[in-house]
């Protein structure tokens, strides 16, 4: 379970966000510039906020003012916009960099069909593929909370629509709360169990299972 | 030409050798803690750290003369503490030779750091790994072109130090003469065939560092069109 109540100044107005979340999928919906990464990037241990409070399976990883626990130490995994793919591994490598387990590790390979990808580095690889090694790169290192910034945006409709379902279906294989930033409302409504509009700062829940 | 004393090729080439390396682990952690990072007085630290470019190697020399001469202040310390004088000594070349090949390499890192996404360090750093295994194993391979780049510059330039090297090292054959001052010395006291031969070798040097320099680079920048 993950409970986050925080407060962060940031240049034109203040993120006030409060919000607690199951093993279901959150979807972070609103605006560019509404402070939807900043959250993610809070969650993650990237940024500080101000003040507040993130609880994590019942745990502190953030709490105004003493508690900080590095980010590397909150077992959390990250899909950024951008997959930010290590360049210079190879597809294995990268999902090794940080895998507990390779058992697993292979089965989320097989899972997201990235298998005979294994040897390629990621300029050989398509942009649905770039996602999905991002996303079982993210998943080997067994994180407790999975925040995904944009994973759909650069891919097509017939990619995005498979990426969905895949998502949907390793969800359901490892329950875990997710948060999933995104500008589409037809794909919040799709994935989320809950959305969070997040305008200016502020939080409104949308839809709520 | 048979009786050439080679000594300033050598000297030449173990002092540029050894200000490269030093420049190079410090140029390349200076930038890596600098680049990305926003703090107060930033702006003037670059200033600093680059100002031996924009200055004339006797400027710099007279700087260097004013803190590691018999009076300055770390020259004075080291007299004091060690009885060791670095004014006129093979240390002073080095340090020279340091001093004005380090904008390029500081240059050199800071852009090769600042070239890729961020997001690619938070990565792995969200994968567990330590601020150490990321330096080494993400943020050091990737920059690794642009820090090649400017090690081969920073030796190119150590290299052919001459103007603070004469200020703070002086011409003392064997000891503080490399090429430059050789050349220099030579075309001096007429002897104009040996002057030609030094030339020829800096510039035979020069232009294959140069020459290795651009052939690496539009190989490297290929590799990277594709990595994108």
């Amino acid at each position: 379970m993950l409970h986050v109540a925080i407060k962060k100044q940031l240049s034109h107005f203040e993120l006030n966000v409060e919000f607690t979340l199951n093993n279901e999928i959150a979807v972070l919906f609103g605006p560019s510039g509404s402070g939807k990464t900043t959250v993610l990037n809070s969650i993650a241990g990237l940024i500080k906020p101000d003040q507040g409070i993130i609880q994590l399976n019942g745990q502190s990883i953030y709490e105004a003012p003493k508690v900080f626990v590095p980010i590397q130490k909150r077992h959390i995994g990250y899909l950024f916009q951008d997959y930010a793919l290590f360049p210079h591994m190879t597809v294995w490598n990268n999902i090794k960099y940080g895998m507990s387990n390779i058992e697993f590790a292979e089965q989320l390979m097989d899972e997201l069909k990235i298998n005979h990808l294994s040897e390629h580095y990621p300029h050989q690889i398509s942009g649905g593929e770039k996602q999905r090694v991002a996303l079982a790169r993210a998943l080997a290192t067994e994180p407790n909370l999975l925040l995904l910034d944009e994973p759909f945006s650069a891919l097509d409709d017939a990619t995005r629509e498979v990426s969905h379902k895949q998502l949907l279906r390793l969800h359901h294989l490892w329950k875990i709360p997710i948060i999933m930033v995104t500008h589409s409302h037809s794909e919040a409504e799709k994935i989320g169990d809950h959305i969070l509009y997040l305008d200016k700062g502020h939080l409104t829940e949308l839809k709520n299972i | 030409m048979t009786d050439i004393n080679l000594s300033p090729l050598w000297l030449s080439i173990k002092t540029a050798t050894i200000a490269t390396i030093i420049v190079f682990i410090v140029g390349v952690l200076l930038a890596r803690f600098i680049a990305r990072r926003s703090f107060r007085g930033k702006t003037v630290i670059e200033s600093i750290f680059m100002l031996p470019l924009v200055l004339p190697p006797t400027v710099v020399g007279f700087i260097l003369l004013y803190i590691f001469g018999k009076n300055g202040f770390i020259g004075r310390l080291l007299i004091e503490w060690f009885d060791f004088q670095v004014v006129f000594s093979w240390y002073a070349v080095i340090i020279a030779a340091i001093v004005v090949s380090f904008p390029l390499m500081y240059q050199s890192a800071q852009a090769a750091f600042q070239q890729y996404d961020p997001n690619v360090e938070h990565a792995a750093y969200t994968m567990g790994a330590s601020r150490f295994k990321v330096f080494w194993t993400i943020s050091f391979p990737i920059a690794w072109p642009g820090l090649l780049a400017g090690l081969v510059l920073t030796f190119a330039r150590a290299l052919g130090e001459f103007g603070a090297t004469l200020m703070l090292a002086g011409y003392i054959p064997n000891v503080t003469d490399t090429i430059p001052l050789a050349i220099y010395f030579a075309v001096e006291s007429g002897n104009m065939e040996m002057a030609k031969f030094w030339v020829i070798l800096i510039v035979t040097l020069g232009f294959a560092a140069m020459l290795w320099l651009n052939w690496w680079s539009k190989r490297n920048m290929t590799a990277h069109s594709n990595h994108k």
